[in-house]
């Protein structure tokens, strides 16, 4: 078994019309008994940035912890929040930094980036372990359950949804994949972000 | 009592080698990252270089990534494509065209596709291979047109014409059939986009779009998604579900807008917005 | 300091029998109807072997059986199968009914038991009752009917596709309503297709071409939205149940 699942979990990010969305599963596993079902992969980086991390819980506690003293640092330096594009490339650096002992995780972000007008365009990223990323238009995936939210993303996400509509879609995507994941699943988190307000709802699932 | 702040010191960090390391011991499989399997080519014709490649990334036999690129941006007149590990060549690429423009500020000169080639090959023997970059080096400089390939151990060639990657024996069948000295612009871009294809289609580890970047003394273009041969057909259905469908528990509204709604208050004092008394 | 265990330790080659030919294979069952799809694509590595090597097979009027792993092992397996049915044909002057015939791959996988067939069968048609049945076979014999199933490369991208949209898992039905327990032949074709050019979007083995095969019960007729996309019919013996082909490009990349 790899050591990317041992401890299990997914994340899943889907961009929609002038929203995006983030969702991931609570479990936490040791190997394949299940420890907690409550452990949170997404964290808020700025009000409008959203990091979920899979992979090796301690590297996913670490990275939380040092990506919140990197984004503070910028902001102090910079006056100014962190845009989702610039974090990006900061995640990819900060693990291709450990290239030849990396962190086991593969981060995905969800954000809203600024545009020169001053409105908001949906920003989703995902990256390997090492630090090579992906942007994606439509929907970026990580974790044990990566294949199954593939096959489901592939086949549900269309563009331009709404803030209600993506909820649906991204649900349905990540709780269809995790029943299909026995290192995914005990619960699900769902966050959609709008230029007005970020939703977060606990979505009802299978418990096995 | 120092209580400076530590900034992460730049160049590669290796505090968690010996973790991996024990691990490994103990027999957990180490993850793998994501490869670009891929075609490259690169091929010089009568006024310069044409560079192409495909743009698929792979996780083993998913693909990760429809449509990444992979010709990166080393100098104004100076290109190289990558294949292999895709964080190793973004990276490896970002800090030698970093080193190049330096350089340029340094010597006053326009940079050379040798030098470019020679920080590559000289980091990427430094690491002994541990670096999986396998790059198609092309541009044109004082010197003239140039055209190299680097391997990831570090060993150089330069040709004519080249290609790398899982596909490059796809690509290569093409250009030994069709390349020809002195080629017109035209003639060169159609060769690259037939070696191309010749590779996405029949290499699994290539596919999508066809890039491609056209390097001569004055002008370079970047042709960013110059052929589209496999754009996804409409599906036959809507997958659209009904509001109310997923079952939650929970939810919690952060409203990122604050509104304010002031009342005054009307006081004993008539008028006068402040009690001066 | 250059590794030297590779040359130190004392080394084992091996012939390995087996080789994994990619492709994806699938079948849904419907009330009257089965639909069982197959890509055609057929690999090895990083390299096609051919864009059109058949992985569905009709094997009666009533059973269509679709084999993914190894082709060799797949092709000679149905051939096999298609023998005994033919026995059985003759020494019982009719078909084997579908749930005989899945028991009858059971035995005959389970008798290779060391030395295995390396296939996924997917065995669908009509029961004896005129529903639309689907059986799953793992390599060495161990089989389940339901309702849906996808097998081969694309599995675990295709399976919980097919959970959400044929099994409406997850989904709560609107008040007072609830989900249909089968779905119509062109709601179920519709799926199938978009199942496919997602697996072909995202697994490289998966591509090329797509065949399918429905099989429908006695006194059952193509829905209209079907005939027009003008399905072969393939000769039939006059039992009642029909099957019909239907085939797809798919992308080449």
């Amino acid at each position: 078994m790899s050591i990317m699942d041992h401890n299990g979990g997914s994340v899943v990010a889907m961009a929609g019309k002038d929203c995006v969305a983030i969702a991931s599963d609570l479990r936490l596993g040791a190997g394949a008994m299940t420890v907690a079902m409550n452990f949170e992969k997404i964290f808020p980086v700025t009000d409008r940035i959203y990091l979920g991390l899979t992979g090796l819980a301690t590297d996913i506690t670490t990275l939380r912890d040092r990506f919140r003293y990197l984004v503070n640092m910028f902001t102090i330096k910079e006056s100014r929040s962190i845009e989702p594009s610039t974090f990006a490339h900061l995640v990819s650096s900060t693990l291709y930094s450990r290239r030849f002992g990396p962190y086991f995780t593969e981060p995905v972000l969800a954000g809203l980036e600024r545009t020169p007008s001053g409105g908001f365009k949906p920003y989703i990223a995902g990256a390997d372990l090492i630090g090579c990323l992906n942007f994606a238009e439509d929907f970026i995936v990580a974790g044990t359950a990566s294949d199954k939210l593939f096959g489901v993303a592939e086949g549900l996400w269309e563009p331009d949804l709404g803030p209600e509509d993506l909820f649906e879609t991204i649900s349905q995507t990540l709780l269809n994949s995790v029943d299909r994941d026995a290192y995914s699943g005990w619960g699900a988190i769902v966050y959609i972000i709008t230029p007005e307000k970020v939703i977060t709802r606990t979505l009802k699932g299978r418990m096995d | 009592m120092s209580t400076a702040i530590h900034l992460p010191r730049s160049g590669f960090d290796f505090s968690n080698a010996n973790r991996n390391a024990f691990l490994e011991g103990k027999g957990v499989k180490m993850p793998k990252a994501t490869s670009t399997g891929t075609t490259i080519v690169g091929c010089l014709f009568k006024d310069g270089i044409v560079l192409g490649a495909d743009t698929r990334a792979t996780a083993g036999p998913i693909v990760a990534d429809k449509n990444c690129e992979k010709i990166h941006y080393i100098s104004e007149s100076i290109r190289c494509c990558g294949a292999g590990t895709a964080a190793d060549t973004e990276f490896v690429t970002a800090l030698i065209s970093s080193n190049i423009e330096l350089h340029a500020l340094s010597t006053g000169r326009k940079p050379r596709v040798v030098t470019a080639m020679t920080m590559l090959k000289q980091r990427l023997f430094q690491y002994q291979g541990h670096i999986g970059a396998a790059l198609v080096l092309g541009g044109v400089d004082a010197t003239g047109a140039h055209l190299f390939t680097i391997h990831p151990h570090g060993s150089t060639d330069k040709l004519p014409y080249v290609t790398m990657g899982s596909g490059s024996l796809a690509a290569m069948a093409v250009f030994e059939s069709g390349w020809r000295p002195s080629l017109e612009r035209e003639q060169a871009l159609q060769l690259v986009v037939a070696a191309i294809s010749a590779g996405i289609f029949n290499d699994l580890g290539s596919g999508s779009n066809v890039d491609a970047c056209v390097i001569t003394a004055t002008h370079t273009e970047m042709l960013r998604n110059y052929v589209m041969p496999n754009v996804r057909v409409e599906k036959e259905r809507k997958y659209g579900f009904r509001r109310g469908t997923t079952a939650w528990t929970r939810e919690n509204v952060r409203d990122m807008v604050v509104s304010e709604e002031s009342r005054p208050i009307a006081t004993a004092a008539s008028g006068e917005a402040m009690d001066t008394s | 300091m250059p590794d030297m265990s590779a040359i130190a330790n004392p080394q084992q080659r091996q012939f390995n029998p087996y080789a994994e030919n990619g492709g994806t294979i699938l079948a849904v069952a419907g009330a009257d109807f089965t639909v069982i799809a197959g890509d055609t694509r057929q690999s090895e590595g990083y390299s096609i072997q051919t864009r059109y090597a058949s992985k569905v097979f009709r094997l009666t009027d009533r059973a269509v059986l679709a084999v993914n792993g190894f082709a060799a092992d797949g092709n000679m397996f149905v051939k096999k199968v298609k023998q005994r049915l033919e026995w059985y044909r003759h020494n019982h002057a009719k078909d084997m009914p579908l749930r005989s015939i899945a028991r009858l791959i059971q035995t005959m996988l389970y008798a290779q038991r060391f030395f295995p067939y390396y296939v996924y069968n997917i065995l669908g048609g009509i029961e004896e009752d005129g529903t639309g049945a689907v059986y799953s076979f793992d390599p060495v014999g161990s089989y389940e009917r339901e309702a849906c199933r996808a097998a081969g490369a694309a599995q675990s991208l295709l399976q919980p596709f097919l959970d959400n949209q044929i099994y409406f898992k997850n989904q709560t039905a609107a008040r007072g309503y609830s989900h249909p327990a089968h779905l119509p032949l062109p709601d179920v074709l519709s799926i199938v297709i978009d199942s496919f050019t997602s697996a072909t979007e995202r697994h490289i083995e998966v591509g090329d071409g797509l065949e399918m095969y429905i099989v429908m019960a006695k006194g059952q007729t193509l829905p209209d939205a079907v005939t027009n996309l003008l399905p072969e019919e393939l000769p039939s013996t006059g039992d009642g149940e029909r099957v019909f082909v239907l085939k797809r490009d798919l992308k080449k990349d």
